[in-house]
Parts: C-alpha cells; sequence; structure tokens
C-alpha cells in the first residue's frame, strides 16, 4: 500500500486542490480571480492559501495597482512537484481500484 | 466510495484548469455563421469581377485598381457581421453555462489572436499602399491562421487545427496568383463551416444536454 503514502493530506480538500490545479496552470493568478473561480468566502480562500503557503507550496506577492492592494499567488517549484504526484496517486488508486 | 472522491478530485482538478487558463465559451455556432458571410461576401465579389470581365475584357487582377473600394467594403462588411454574431452567441454561450465572458481567459485569447492578426492587416495596408495586390488573398489567410494558431492555447483546441488549415490553404494560394478569391471562400468559408460544426458538435449540443 505504499500508493497511499503519496497521497498528499494538505491537498485532500476542495479548496487547496483547487487553489493547486488553477496555479499549476497560470503563471500568477490574483485573490479575487481566485475567489470567483472557486466561489468561495474572502475568509475562507484567505485562510487556505496561507496553509498552502506555510508549506512553502505557494508563495504571495503583496503589490499596489493605483491605491488598491494586489495579492498576488504562484505556485513555488516543490509545490507543483507535490501536486503532480498526488495527481499521480490518485489516478494510480483508480486504476488499482478498476 | 473512496474511489468515487479521488474520480471527484481527478475531473476537478481538470475542470479548474481548464476553465481558468482557456476560454471555453467559443461558440462553434458562430463559425459556422462566420463562414456563410464569407461565402455570401465571395459570391458578391465574383459578381463584381464578372461584370468587370464582360465591360472591360481585362482578366481577374487588373481590376482590382478601379473597383478596391468595392471590395474592401465587402470585406468589410463580412468581417463586422461574423465579428458581432461570434460576439453575440459566445456571450450567450458563456451566460448559459455560468460564466464570465470578460475574464482572464478570454482576455489572454484575445490578445493572442489580434497580435498576428493586427501585424497582418497593417502588412497588407502597405501592400494596398504600394498598389501590390496580387499577395494580399494570401497574406490575409496565412495571417488569420497564425493569429488562430496563437489563440488556440487559450481556447477550444480545435481552433488550432482551424489555423493550421487555413495557413496551408494560404501558402497554396499564394503560387496561384489571381484566384485569391476562391482561395478566401475555402479558407474563410468552408474552414470555418467545417471547423465551426465540429465544435458545435463536439461541446454546444454537449453542454445543453447536461
Amino acid at each position: 500500500m505504499s500508493i497511499i503514502i503519496n497521497i498528499n493530506k494538505l491537498f485532500d480538500h476542495r479548496i487547496r486542490l483547487g487553489i493547486m490545479s488553477i496555479l499549476m496552470v497560470n503563471e500568477s493568478v490574483d485573490f479575487n480571480t481566485l475567489k470567483e473561480l472557486l466561489d468561495v468566502t474572502d475568509g475562507n480562500l484567505a485562510s487556505h492559501t496561507k496553509t498552502l503557503e506555510k508549506s512553502n507550496y505557494i508563495v504571495v506577492e503583496k503589490s499596489f495597482i493605483g491605491r488598491k492592494p494586489n495579492t498576488k499567488y504562484k505556485a513555488t517549484r516543490s509545490g507543483k512537484a507535490a501536486f503532480k504526484k498526488h495527481i499521480e496517486a490518485l489516478e494510480n488508486l483508480i486504476k488499482k481500484q478498476n | 466510495m473512496a474511489k468515487e472522491k479521488y474520480l471527484d478530485d481527478i475531473s476537478e482538478i481538470k475542470e479548474l484548469m481548464n476553465r481558468s487558463s482557456r476560454f471555453i465559451s467559443l461558440s462553434g455556432l458562430s463559425g459556422i455563421m462566420a463562414g456563410i458571410y464569407a461565402l455570401v461576401g465571395a459570391y458578391y465579389a465574383n459578381n463584381i469581377i464578372k461584370n468587370i470581365e464582360i465591360e472591360s475584357g481585362f482578366k481577374r487582377f487588373v481590376i482590382a485598381f478601379n473597383s478596391a473600394e468595392k471590395f474592401l467594403l465587402i470585406a468589410v462588411l463580412v468581417i463586422v457581421f461574423a465579428a458581432g454574431t461570434c460576439i453575440v452567441l459566445t456571450y450567450k454561450k458563456s451566460k448559459r453555462n455560468g460564466l464570465k465572458i470578460w475574464d482572464v481567459s478570454s482576455k489572454k485569447m484575445l490578445t493572442n489572436f489580434l497580435i498576428p492578426l493586427v501585424s497582418g492587416g497593417i502588412f497588407c495596408f502597405a501592400m494596398f499602399w504600394n498598389d501590390v495586390y496580387e499577395y494580399i488573398a494570401s497574406t490575409t489567410l496565412i495571417f488569420y491562421g497564425l493569429a488562430c494558431l496563437n489563440a488556440s492555447k487559450y481556447t477550444l483546441g480545435d481552433v488550432r487545427y482551424l489555423g493550421i488549415t487555413i495557413i496551408v490553404i494560404g501558402l497554396i494560394s499564394s503560387f496561384y496568383i489571381g484566384y485569391g478569391l476562391y482561395f478566401w471562400a475555402l479558407g474563410f468559408g468552408l474552414c470555418h463551416i467545417l471547423y465551426g460544426t465540429i465544435m458545435h458538435f463536439k461541446y454546444d449540443r454537449k453542454r445543453t444536454k447536461n
């Protein structure tokens, strides 16, 4: 049952899984776009991005557009690698059980 | 039951990757309509050519001088109608799917589409300016094909093959000067109808069923 080990607990949540999926195919995505795509509240999204940030899977870039603060998220190299591993593990599990 | 959750996860990943990076609301029907407008335009342009041929006895590519404005008008009308229909139908489709029409993915698609297209437009204008008409048909086709190819990274994958087909038609047409109108009808008319139909049945029909 070595495959189970590759299932990443951090990605075993709908919103965190969603954040990583989006950041895998986009160079960087801002807070509001993430919020719209995932259909979640500010607080909910913020807490999940913080979790991913703490594990160094994503980085946050804060800047200003005019006077408005703008927060952008990017997936790190280790985040992308971890997510790929997670997807492979999911696929293997599905194949095994078929 | 665990397996079902994993399957859900995988499809959620795929869906979000597509939705966040590709503009999937592009309507297939608008491609078909664009093709029909192009064929109608080509029909009228062909009539003008025929009339002039009868009147003057000159053959095809000499004619461009005195009737350039009429051809230009037809071309502009075709583009306006095609783009207008595309915007309306795409707007409807995105609304039906509950998606925004003006978001990151549509902006990316549009800028990547416009860069080759505008370059080609300016280049064609330069040829017009210099009274070089022979290669305008093939140039428009080639640049439009390149625009589709470039935009396809940010929208439905079929646009890539539409682009490649039109580039090939444009290249072939550059060897047959004087027959530009037929290649235009083939590229802008028939290819749009063909790929529009494929996209319509592949995506639009399926979506309405769900």
